[in-house]
């Protein structure tokens, strides 16, 4: 419950508010019904005047008047409320994930952090906006209610107790018995989405193995799940609605009947003022009892949504109270060099797992450009994302420009770094602001030139729309682009991890071309697969299982490293080496 | 208590369908039998609400008439009203679940059936289809848009159909009993049913904007915390934090608004109901004081349940009209997928291939995927039996296309394909499709083992083959250390790198074993020594096979017999490696880009 630490001042004050709204409300809709059955008692006996009617009338409006101003008040409290708290709620979330490194990401993953932050904050929302104030009024109304019919006949308290517990025990079983079934739907529609989504994404293979049959076969069957598991929970929840009616009307019978028996019991000489008050009293009673059945009845489907809530609220709070295992230092430097030097590094992502680094050590001046090879899983891209820190080291050091990393200001060790990445991702919105993407300055003939560099020749309007995934972009155009973006930051150190692999050989070529000849003083990091994207590097490194295997300049690894040869011959042949 | 439905508040300007409805209730047709017993329950239901309150002021009456009657309440009549009520009430309930029992089957069946109906007709649309229809957009048609209509459909005619029996029964009891009464309680309803009326219709205007910000503001955490590489690295967490304050003051803003005016709504349709109440006690007593010799006690105790009935249809009637609304257009979505056209039936195709040599060739084939314009101008071209032919050109050339219209994913536009001198036209799909393996760069695997994936849709398949294929694509020693074998489940739990899922694909097209061989860009994520081994395996399977492959590593087709540049649907070179890079044409540049010294 320490979720509600995060309720401002205002909607603490609000909430107090709301709690003596809510007991007004109920005081004044409980106050109706003692006129009526003053009316009732008056008519009955013969003694009511014209003057008591209108009294006791006017009474009766005025009390359904400031009932329902009373609960406009309290849900325009609640409205604020819940509306702030979601608000402040989703921001705190969202900041502290934003803050986060990738260890604590790669913990949650990604799929979970997000909806953590939609679904089950919306969640919460619910628990405040209708949770909240039916968790004060349901239980402030039954015992108010219960309170007036308590020194009413104890027969009618009886027959209302076993209606009451027959209702909600009908609520609750169902549910309970339900409520697995609801999970099981949940999980059956995720599936049913994945068939479909293979049945899609898979079209191609599916036809060219002439498998329609076995696809169908598996919807089918998933779909028949479906229909069986809606079907069963639909005839058991169906059940609440017969047996609450019978049991409200049978309620009303049983309080006439009881009261009809105890007009029969008065037979003294005050029997008509009696017989009259009883009347009354019974027309009070029934208005009571509904009360008292609505509350319980909404307070038993608080009580079986809470759980759920619970479960939301468990999982924000794992978010806000995850510690940050990486602290920004502050040194603020920014003198332009462009020196990378890895001292001795071993870096693994998981304390348990083997390392996925071992003992790598090398050193790029400014200016040059380092290549990086090796087989898949080798651990290329695990090394250059030690430079802009995206990871702590296990042990050793990472330094750029002579100072270790883990000493620099984050914002300012990154400032120092351009990075492209090996799978493009480029944001919604114009291409403009794709490029000059986190920089505070837009110079378009910067732009442009980036996106000349980059060879972005299918772009005619730099205010052209990039759809929420980049889905209007081939992976080709995806990946210029954000090759752009790394050209566009200017800054001293250029990684491009596997960034090359996706253009042919001539524009990979062309591009590495316009680098060359208009980024001259930046130390370059190319990650690749291709021996001829990377022939030409001032340093190759080769990596193999985490170890470096071999560093020098091409005719060298040649000669000198069994990797790199092997490698090289699996895609030129002697003669072109 | 059912799952919390999201469903998404309509559009405020939305128009309805009729076409679709019209569609909708053709397709409900063979539940015709279940609709009409839940029409008939529906309004069979209703009788205890209406003539219940008439039966109560009965009752009521009998109690009052005993107040002065020293013989107190007449327990005889009462007892026998009481039972009638009882037992209307009981059969009222059991009607009412006896429709529930019906409705859950019907909107469910109607579900049901219509997932199959769609399931089926995506087997049937041509993969033109696929390209202009987004992957998330064709699902949301599959589940949002059935449960929409299976839900609201058979549930929504019933309680329209109820609310008008109640609306006019009431009405006529009512009228029958006192006309002042009467009217009085229609008024009080009417003012609290405009006033909500109007007021949720302004609250409906906010609910939809919430809904769309709230889709925006989900969109941006969703690219925010998948990119959050980018993100950092170029400081963009101020940015993404303003972009998102933004939008979460502007989610709280129409939120807010629209729970205000729900919030003042909701407590003033209450007050029409007191406000009806308190009138017919006040109007109701001071009538009997005046001696009115229509009006009683049970009366009045009748007419404050009426009211209170009286104001639920016209709820309804609201609240079913948005329901007809948002069925007619999850309809038309339907209906939008199950009208599309679909390929030509082949039923009468009689060609097939057995012992298939492998010869292909081309005439003169034209071909766009949208008819103005054409992407293959007049290809040209004839393959022996067991020659290894490469596809190579720039991105959007053709490569995918041409392989495209060989397995007759395409329909071409003139022209022909022959395969051992026979027109593929002339042959079922199907038929043509099982001569090839194809294996493309997305690696298509899904939830389900490593077995049923690899075997995919072939019959008697030994362990001893699987062994053989998966040692030779090198998978052999993997699948070893698993714990099960090769029923490990493949799901996210089992992080498989691009390179392994692609030997899996590769393993799956050998074990399929067919005479022709289709690679497009099938190792490009492999990494080159691991892509050498497999491509040994391949060599192995190749042998006297005819194999089309595209590539844009070119490492990996040096050794084709026959490699075909394309450019803009045309061939442009032909000839083997040697041959072309004599040439020094389009592919020697390609290929010697590698070489070229950037200084």
């Amino acid at each position: 419950m320490k979720i509600f630490k995060n309720l401002t001042r205002r909607d603490v004050i609000f909430i107090f508010l709301m709690i003596i709204t809510i007991l007004s409300d109920v005081y004044f809709e409980l106050k109706m019904p003692e006129f009526t059955s003053k009316l009732a008692t008056s008519v009955q006996s013969g003694t009511a005047i014209m003057q008591e009617v209108l009294d006791n009338g006017l009474k009766m409006l005025g009390c359904a008047l400031c009932s329902t101003l009373s609960s406009v008040l309290t849900f325009i409290f609640v409205s604020f409320i819940s509306n702030n708290f979601e608000k402040n709620l989703r921001s705190k979330v969202f900041n502290k994930v934003v803050n986060y490194s990738d260890t604590e990401i790669n913990k949650f993953s990604v799929a979970s952090l997000i909806t953590r932050t939609t679904n089950d904050i919306a969640m919460t929302n619910m628990l405040l906006g209708m949770g909240l104030q039916l968790l004060v009024k349901a239980p402030v109304m039954a015992v108010s209610a219960i309170l007036k019919i308590s020194n009413a006949d104890i027969k009618w308290t009886y027959a209302t107790i076993s209606v009451v517990a027959v209702i909600v025990l009908t609520i609750i079983i169902t549910a309970l018995i339900a409520m697995p079934r609801f999970n099981i739907i949940q999980k059956l529609t995720d599936k049913l989405n994945n068939i479909t989504r293979e049945n899609i994404s898979g079209v191609r293979v599916i036809r060219a193995f002439n498998a329609q049959n076995y696809q169908r076969n598996k919807f089918e069957k998933n779909n028949d799940d479906i229909y069986k598991n809606h079907v069963f929970t639909g005839k058991v929840t169906g059940l609440i609605m017969p047996v609450m009616t019978i049991g409200i009307n049978g309620l009303t019978l049983a309080i006439y009947f009881i009261g009809a028996m105890i007009i029969n019991s008065y037979t003294g000489t005050n029997m008509i003022l009696e017989r009259a008050a009883t009347i009354g009293n019974m027309t009070a009673f029934t208005s009571y009892v509904m009360q008292v059945i609505m509350s319980f009845m909404l307070l038993s489907a608080t009580f079986l949504f809470m759980p759920r809530v619970a479960v939301s609220i468990k999982r924000i709070n794992e978010v806000l109270d995850q510690d940050i295992s990486l602290n920004s230092g502050d040194l603020k430097e920014n003198g332009v060099k462009g020196e990378i030097e890895f001292k001795d590094v071993d870096f693994s992502y998981n304390a348990k797992e083997n390392d996925v680094l071992n003992d790598i050590s090398f050193k790029a001046n400014k200016g040059e450009t380092i290549a990086i090879i090796g087989a898949t899983g080798s651990g290329k891209t695990s090394l250059v994302n030690l430079i802009p820190r995206f990871y702590d080291v296990n042990k050793g050091k990472v330094l750029v420009d002579g100072i270790d990393v883990r000493d620099y200001d984050l914002v300012s060790l990154r400032d120092k770094i351009s990075f492209a990445f090996q799978k493009a991702a480029l944001f919604k919105g114009s291409v403009i602001d794709n490029i000059t993407y986190g920089s505070e300055d837009v110079d378009v003939d910067r732009v442009n030139k980036a996106l000349d560099i980059a060879k972005v020749d299918f772009i005619d309007d730099l205010n052209f729309e990039i759809a929420q995934g980049a889905t209007n972009l081939s992976g080709g155009q995806k990946q210029r682009l954000s090759i752009a973006r790394a050209l566009y930051k200017q800054s001293e150190i250029l990684i491009f991890d596997d960034t090359f692999s996706a253009l042919d050989y001539k524009t990979d070529m062309l591009v590495r071309k316009g680098i060359k000849e208009n980024f001259e003083d930046t130390t370059v990091i190319i990650v690749a697969q291709r021996i001829g994207t990377i022939k030409n590097a001032d340093k190759i490194i080769v990596l193999d299982e985490g170890r470096i295997v071999g560093i020098g300049k091409h005719e060298e690894l040649l000669k000198d490293c069994a990797v790199y040869k092997e490698i090289a011959l699996s895609q030129l042949n002697k003669e072109e080496l | 208590m059912p799952p919390m439905g999201r469903r998404l508040p309509n559009d405020p300007d939305a128009k309805m369908d009729v076409g679709s409805l019209i569609k909708l209730l053709r397709f409900v047709k063979p539940f015709i039998v279940p609709i009409i017993i839940i029409v008939l329950c529906s309004l069979l239901s209703t009788i205890p609400s209406i003539i219940g309150p008439s039966k109560i002021s009965e009752l009521m009456n009998i109690i009052t008439a005993g107040v002065k009657n020293v013989e107190g309440v007449d327990m005889n009549a009462f007892m026998k009203v009481c039972i009638y009520l009882l037992s209307i009430y009981v059969i009222g309930a059991l009607i009412t679940y006896l429709q529930q029992w019906v409705s859950v089957d019907t909107s469910q069946g109607i579900g049901k059936l219509l997932r199959t109906t769609l399931n089926d007709k995506i087997t049937k649309l041509p993969l033109k289809y696929f390209d202009s229809n987004t992957k998330g957009d064709i699902i949301s048609r599959f589940t949002n848009d059935v449960d929409t209509i299976s839900q609201t459909l058979s549930s929504t005619i019933a309680t329209l159909l109820r609310s008008i029996v109640i609306f006019v029964g009431v009405i006529v009891m009512m009228f029958s009993v006192n006309v002042t009464l009467s009217l009085i309680s229609i008024a009080c309803s009417l003012v609290g049913f405009i006033m909500m009326f109007t007021l949720s219709k302004k609250a409906r205007k906010y609910f939809y904007k919430r809904q769309t910000n709230l889709g925006e503001i989900n969109g941006h955490i969703e690219e925010v915390f998948t990119n959050h590489h980018v993100v950092k690295s170029f400081n963009g967490e101020d940015e993404a934090i303003d972009i998102f304050n933004k939008k979460n003051e502007e989610l709280y803003n129409n939120s807010l608004k629209a729970n205000l005016i729900m919030g003042v709504s909701r407590p003033f349709m209450a007050f029409s109901g007191n406000l009806a109440y308190a009138a017919i006690f006040i109007i109701g007593v001071s009538m009997i004081l005046s001696g009115s010799n229509n009006m009683n006690y049970g009366t009045i105790i009748s007419f404050t349940m009426y009211a209170r009935l009286f104001s639920q249809p016209l709820g309804n009637f609201a609240q079913s009209m948005t329901s007809i609304l948002q069925a007619s257009a999850a309809g038309k979505r339907v209906f939008e997928v199950l009208e599309e056209s679909e390929m030509e039936e082949e039923n009468n195709k009689q060609i097939v291939i057995d012992n298939c040599k492998g010869d292909v060739s081309f005439k003169d084939v034209r071909f766009g995927y949208s008819e103005d314009k054409e992407i293959i101008h007049g290809f040209t071209g004839s393959f022996k039996a067991g020659q290894k032919v490469a596809i190579v050109g720039p991105t959007g050339a053709g490569k995918t296309t041409i392989v495209n219209l060989l397995m007759r994913f395409y329909e071409i536009n003139s022209g022909s394909i022959s395969i051992d001198g026979k027109n593929i036209q002339d042959m079922k799909r199907e038929n043509v499709r099982d001569l090839f393996d194809m294996i493309l760069q997305d690696t298509w695997l899904f939830e389900g083992t490593i077995r049923e994936n690899l075997v995919y849709n072939q019959e008697n398949v030994s362990d001893e083959k699987l062994n053989e294929v998966c040692k030779a694509v090198g998978l052999r020693h993997f699948i070893k250390s698993l714990p099960k074998g090769y029923d490990t489940l493949l799901d996210d739990s089992l992080a498989l790198s691009e390179g392994q899922k692609q030997q899996l694909t590769i393993a799956r097209a050998m074990i399929k074993n067919s005479p022709l061989l289709i690679l497009d860009e099938a190792t490009s994520s492999v990494d080159t020594r691991t892509e050498l081994i497999i491509q040994k395996a391949m060599d192995e399977l190749t042998k006297g096979r005819t194999s089309f492959i595209i590539a844009h590593r070119l490492s990996t087709i040096k050794n084709a017999d026959i490699i075909m540049v394309l450019n803009n649907g045309d061939i442009i070179e032909t000839g083997n490696h040697e041959e072309l890079l004599e040439k020094k044409g389009f592919y020697a540049e390609l290929y010697n880009s590698q070489f070229e010294v950037v200084a």
